[in-house]
């Protein structure tokens, strides 16, 4: 039986969200009122049956591995295979592997020992609701060695700039990858490669000393590769900016772009809490937002999403705005257009406004 | 293993007087307060007080209690040598029955109790909804030397007839039990909280199983038959909030109580949680026309109309014209367009048809609407109608 294992590599994606990434990695970055970046590949993995998931994470991943725990949350806590968090630890005197390379050498066991004919490999920036089952079969049914999911845009915007575009033939295969930004077919960062393709092209890269697997391995020898391509509909996201995190957020404030990324068949799943219902009071006057458990609101929250466990009170007001866990607006304030970071008091009075496409960003546990 | 104290939680009661509530699901199985089911709140509390050896008795309708406790994680009760243990009736050698009262129930599960030699045992009802540190409770045994501990709390005088009371001297030593007393001499009523000594009640557990005409109920022949004897039974003081959710009446407001500010019992405190599971829902979503206030509302609710002193359990939708106020819309529940909803209790994944108008009697308990009345309920619409003005 042909099946997956999973490779979420966090190698690529350092401190690109300013204050939000101060203290975290991107992949732990809180999201759209409950989740953090990487539920959401870790969540199609996972309805996509893939049984093992190994993380590559270079630095700042305490709070991914307190928000991860054991998998238990994705089902990922069992006897056989689950959840491998790999930080690095390359002790080999002999290595001369660079880069992502070490990753993948130092944890080649990873690889052996999953009973896994294919591996499905992402980041945590391409933010969508998806069952890798059917890029998969596609996967198998064309033959290819390699299959990369893209997506197609009507509107080019920023966050997509620096993704790579995929030039296909009229078999969806792929002729070439470029940085050319007229091209709609944007690659998501998630591909299905076979896993013997894999540790082979590894193997090639260290002997020849490349430090970028997906560059050096895949990339530069997409002539020489068999490489299918199979396109992602629906709602997708790229978080690349904290301009696309904040748009992002908003952009889920509509009916259809929420449902679309949230109500499919297999839910996006997270870490549980333990908070209560979100209390709504006297003076709570809530419209057009998105609210997590835990809140206790007493005042106007308007166009904006509000993470577990927020306090809002009387006469307190925010609008276009992204509150993270446990913030405690006071009485008389009012916020537009800025993100606060988790735990964040704002004192009475105070007013925040940030720009409408650029948003006021408060680091993490700040007093304001 | 030895343990100091053993906690043994009454859950198997069918619940008569909640109706449609508990047609599939015994009592502690009741959801409660959009999130919980009523059992979450003495598990929380055992959690919360340390005790981590708990025996839950199941009987009448067990199926969604067993799941719902599970293996006890939501409450760190899922350990490696004691925990959370389900304890059904069951059949061995010299035959089996069903547990034919309280007494009976702890009577029959002597051997589970047996296996950590406790000092004390503590009997709790999952039907009960409060806060409560049972170390309090059991300090309070231990300075007294009491055989037997019961927890009470001040009801108002004229209530006073609707409970167990207890007469005490001024230090708290019982003396006399009153089942619901015509003329009652107090108003401490029993919480069906009882701290024993295990060697003392194993031993008058044992002689009430002997006993033919026994209805094996603490209140009614254990408590009775040790004050008998004269032993050392003491009263211990709880003031906070405390409900017993016997009625759909009672339910509804114990429901509505989460809604005030100065409630002593509160989902909000950081110290004092209450655990339940998680439904992973999406955050909740409020459309440009949504109104909320004093309300409660879980995850996965997708609400676009009024919502007003009601408490939404997870994945209810409340569709554009619709006004729900003073009612409690359990999971799955879908509010269709112009619907008015007053005071009313919707159960699990019930859909009302749009432009439905559904009241309450005002002097009667709150309707209870299931997927098999509704078209009933709303046959009768003219006539409720009629009633509530």
């Amino acid at each position: 039986m042909k099946s997956l294992m999973g490779l979420i590599n966090l190698e690529h994606e350092h401190d690109f969200l300013k204050e939000l990434t101060y203290f975290r990695c991107g992949a732990a970055v809180p999201f759209a009122g409950r989740y953090r970046l990487i539920d959401f590949t870790l969540s199609n993995m996972i309805q996509s049956r893939v049984k093992d998931v190994a993380i590559f994470c270079r630095s700042k991943y305490r709070s991914l591995m307190d928000h991860l725990g054991t998998g238990g949350n994705w089902e990922l806590a069992r006897r056989n295979g689950g959840l491998f968090i790999l930080p690095p630890d390359f002790n080999d005197p002999t290595d001369i592997s660079k880069g992502d390379l070490q990753y993948f050498h130092n944890n080649r066991d990873y690889f052996l020992r999953g009973s896994a004919s294919h591996v499905v490999v992402s980041g945590s920036q391409f933010i969508s609701n998806n069952d890798y089952q059917e890029a998969f079969q596609h996967h198998l049914k064309t033959n290819a060695e390699i299959t990369l999911i893209y997506t197609k845009v009507d509107q080019f915007s920023d966050e997509h700039s620096p993704c790579l575009r995929a030039e296909l033939d009229e078999d969806g295969w792929v002729t070439n990858l470029t940085n050319d930004k007229t091209n709609p077919c944007i690659y998501t960062g998630v591909y299905i490669i076979n896993k013997d393709l894999l540790i082979g092209l590894v193997d090639d890269c260290i002997a020849h000393h490349k430090d970028h697997f997906f560059q050096h391995g895949i990339k530069d020898n997409i002539s020489k590769l068999k490489v299918q391509t199979f396109e992602h509909k629906g709602y997708c996201a790229f978080i690349n900016s904290v301009d696309s995190f904040f748009k992002h957020n908003m952009d889920l404030l509509s009916m259809d772009n929420y449902k679309s990324l949230f109500y499919k068949d297999s839910f996006i799943k997270t870490k549980n809490s333990n908070e209560p219902p979100t209390k709504y009071k006297d003076q709570a006057e809530v419209k057009g937002s998105l609210i997590a458990n835990g809140c206790v609101i007493n005042g106007v929250v308007e166009k904006s999403v509000l993470f577990r466990g927020v306090n809002v009170k009387e006469g307190a007001s925010i609008k276009n705005s992204v509150i993270m866990q446990r913030c405690t607006i006071e009485s008389g304030v009012h916020l537009e257009n800025v993100i606060l970071d988790k735990d964040v008091y704002v004192t009475a009075g105070q007013t925040l406004i940030g720009g409408k496409d650029q948003p006021f960003v408060v680091a993490k546990r700040k007093i304001m | 293993m030895k343990k100091e104290c053993v906690a043994m939680l009454l859950a198997g009661g069918e619940g008569k007087r909640l109706g449609a509530l508990t047609k599939n699901l015994a009592k502690p199985a009741v959801h409660f307060g959009g999130k919980y089911r009523i059992i979450d709140f003495t598990l929380s509390n055992c959690t919360n007080s340390g005790i981590h050896t708990v025996g839950v008795l199941t009987q009448y309708s067990p199926l969604v209690l067993n799941k719902h406790i599970g293996i006890g994680k939501p409450w760190d009760l899922d350990r490696q040598k004691d925990g959370v243990t389900i304890l059904s009736p069951y059949t061995a050698k010299k035959g089996g029955s069903w547990y034919s009262g309280t007494a009976d129930a702890i009577y029959q599960n002597i051997h589970f109790i047996d296996q950590y030699s406790p000092e004390y045992v503590l009997v709790i009802s999952g039907d009960h909804i409060y806060q409560m540190n049972y170390n309090s409770l059991l300090n309070h045994h231990k300075e007294n030397g009491a055989d037997a501990t019961i927890s009470v709390m001040e009801v108002p005088l004229e209530d006073a007839s609707r409970f167990g009371i207890l007469n005490t001297t001024e230090d708290l030593r019982i003396y006399e039990f009153e089942e619901k007393p015509k003329e009652p001499k107090n108003n401490l009523a029993s919480m069906g909280i009882y701290i024993f000594s295990w060697t003392t009640l194993r031993k008058y557990l044992l002689e009430d199983a002997e006993l033919m005409h026994s209805s094996h109920d603490f209140g009614k022949d254990v408590i009775p038959a040790m004050l008998e004897d004269n032993l050392r039974l003491y009263a211990y003081r709880f003031e906070g909030y405390w409900k017993d959710v016997g009625t759909v009446q009672s339910y509804w407001e114990a429901n509505m109580d989460l809604l005030e500010e100065d409630l002593t019992l509160s989902l909000n405190n950081k110290s004092w949680r209450t655990y339940s599971h998680d439904s992973n829902f999406p955050p909740q979503f409020t459309s440009e026309a949504a109104v909320v206030t004093q309300s409660l509302i879980n995850s996965g609710c997708w609400i676009c109309g009024t919502v007003k002193n009601s408490i939404l359990f997870d994945n209810v939708t409340v569709h554009e014209g619709s006004s729900i106020n003073q009612s409690i819309l359990h999971p799955g529940v879908i509010i269709n367009e112009n619907v008015v909803l007053n005071r009313v209790i919707v159960m699990e994944n019930t859909i009302i048809p749009a432009n439905t108008h559904i009241y309450s009697n005002e002097n009667g308990e709150p309707l209870v609407i299931d997927k098999n009345n509704i078209a009933t309920i709303l046959a009768e619409q003219g006539q409720l109608k009629g009633a509530s003005k």
